[in-house]
């Protein structure tokens, strides 16, 4: 496991290959369908978020609101990335986003910013919300909670040794493409 | 009936926390056959690990709970609506405690009432038999894998399948290779051959509550499972569509009578995270037996 660790540099995700596993620590923020849709639109981060060489994680995440007014992370698996596909790669461009944290894999626009900008897809376990829970150190802060809702919010989460596989890298390489391209050959042979 | 609730409750409870016996001998059996050091070994690794932490803290394996589907087998005479309404009181209790998340959403005005409650939500099939025994059934059947399901209708020219096994062959090979990254594999099958639109997904999701090892009992139909299981297992998908070994754990085929213009082949996938239990119950509704 390669350790990926917070600020991520260009340098650091340019060094990753297709097939790396990696173990990500430090501060990411989760955004999904909304802040997606609000930030391509023109939308400007909350005070306090910043994206540059830092990571956005697609998952809505269950949080338990503790007495003293801090929150628990009880479930904090990947949702389907391939919905950011219209928006990512704008994102990346233009909030300066090293690292992408989802599931099930994105398109050629996402390859091509990935490759321009220097950013990374990093394929969590879809389903393995106990296991990623348990890298949630900490929720540092909530934003837009109000207007889009609790799983579709901005939670700026702590992790640590959160696992997860680089498949789609800053070279032009996609995994997705790779699998799709060999299974359909193998198909072909058994039909 | 208060028992009946309390048992139903318990049913969600380890329906959503502990995978099945059955399906957990299937992903250890994987476990072992992927090569060691792969990525497709890491995944495994990791989904072990989380049916083993969900079960040690008694809390939802993944956090889509799913679509909350009861299969009430009851004797004649069984208050079936009453049935029906200690299962709506046990959703609504379930979802408060956690056991299930706040998942269903009213499809008109996009607003989630928190409850799990509504149109179609719980399902419950009930359905009587001649035996005195009542057994409840359950499956949480996540978003993300229904999406991948597919139904075709042959003949399908672009698959080259035709109106026979060859051709529910073809299309449902189609469907795995469609599925692969999404949907959380490794993935088990259901299949129903024929039927009309509405029913072939309904008989395709009822395969998914036979044990993942049994054998069919009709001949051609048990060769098809098997063979569609070793296919799709030597495409190289693996699970998270990462490569591997491990594509499919278990393929489930039926077949129910069509009209003579219609051949539909509806496929129902579910993901690793396979949560389904059952219950026998007492005269009173307190569990008597576990069913998986
Ligand atoms: S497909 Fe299954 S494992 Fe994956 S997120 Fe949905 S319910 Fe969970």
């Amino acid at each position: 496991m390669i350790p990926l660790t917070f600020p991520f540099t260009e340098a650091q995700v340019r060094a990753l290959k297709v097939g790396d596993e990696v173990s990500i620590s430090g501060i990411v923020f989760t955004g999904r369908d909304a802040v997606h849709k609000y930030l391509h639109e023109g939308g400007a981060l909350p005070p306090g978020v910043s994206l540059r060489d830092g990571i956005i994680y697609h998952c809505g995440p269950v949080m338990m609101k503790q007495p003293d007014g801090t929150y628990k992370c009880t479930a904090a698996g990947p949702t389907t990335s391939i919905r950011e596909e219209p928006y990512q790669w704008q994102i990346i461009r233009d909030f300066g986003v090293r690292g992408v944290i989802g599931k099930g894999g994105m398109g050629d626009k996402t390859l091509a910013a990935c490759k321009e900008h220097g950013c990374v897809y990093l394929h969590a376990i879809g389903g393995a919300a106990q296991v990623l829970a348990e890298c949630v150190k900490q929720v540092r802060n909530v934003y837009f909670a109000e207007e889009f809702g609790s799983p579709e919010a901005i939670w700026e989460l702590e992790i640590e040794n959160f696992p997860a596989v680089v498949t789609i890298d800053a070279h032009g390489h996609s995994l997705h493409k790779e699998v799709l391209a060999a299974s359909q050959a193998a198909l072909a042979e058994r039909l | 009936m208060n028992a009946l609730k309390d048992s139903l409750v318990e049913l969600i409870r380890r329906t959503s926390a502990e995978i099945p016996d059955d399906v957990n001998r299937a992903l250890v059996t994987a476990l072992e056959n992927e090569k060691k050091g792969t990525i497709a070994a890491s995944a495994l690794k990791i989904i072990e690990q989380n049916i083993e932490l969900a079960k040690r803290k008694s809390q939802p394996i993944c956090q889509d709970t799913g679509s909350v589907i009861f299969y009430v087998d009851c004797p004649v005479g069984f208050d079936q609506i009453a049935c029906e309404e200690a299962a709506r009181e046990a959703v609504k209790a379930a979802t408060k405690i956690g056991y299930l998340r706040q998942n269903s959403v009213d499809s008109l005005t996009g607003k989630n009432d928190g409850t799990n409650l509504g149109p179609g939500a719980p399902v419950v099939h009930c359905h009587q038999h001649r035996s005195s025994e009542i057994s409840v059934r359950l499956m949480l059947k996540g978003g993300g894998c229904e999406n991948v399901g597919a139904q075709y209708s042959l003949p399908a020219e672009k698959l080259h399948a035709n109106r026979d096994l060859d051709g529910c062959r073809k299309v449902i090979l189609d469907a795995v290779l469609q599925a692969q990254g999404k949907g959380c594999g490794p993935g088990i099958l259901g299949v129903c051959i024929g039927g009309d639109r509405a029913t072939g997904y309904e008989y395709s999701k009822q395969q998914f509550l036979r044990m993942l090892d049994d054998r069919n009992a009709n001949p051609e139909l048990d060769a098809l499972e098997q063979d569609i299981l070793k296919t799709a297992n030597e495409l190289g998908i693996g699970p998270m569509g990462f490569g591997g070994k491990t594509t499919l754990l278990g393929v489930k085929i039926c077949a129910a009578n069509r009209v003579p213009a219609s051949f539909f082949v509806s496929i129902s996938y579910m993901c690793w995270a396979f949560r389904r239990q059952g219950v026998t119950l007492g005269a009173e509704g307190e569990i008597e037996k576990w069913l998986y």
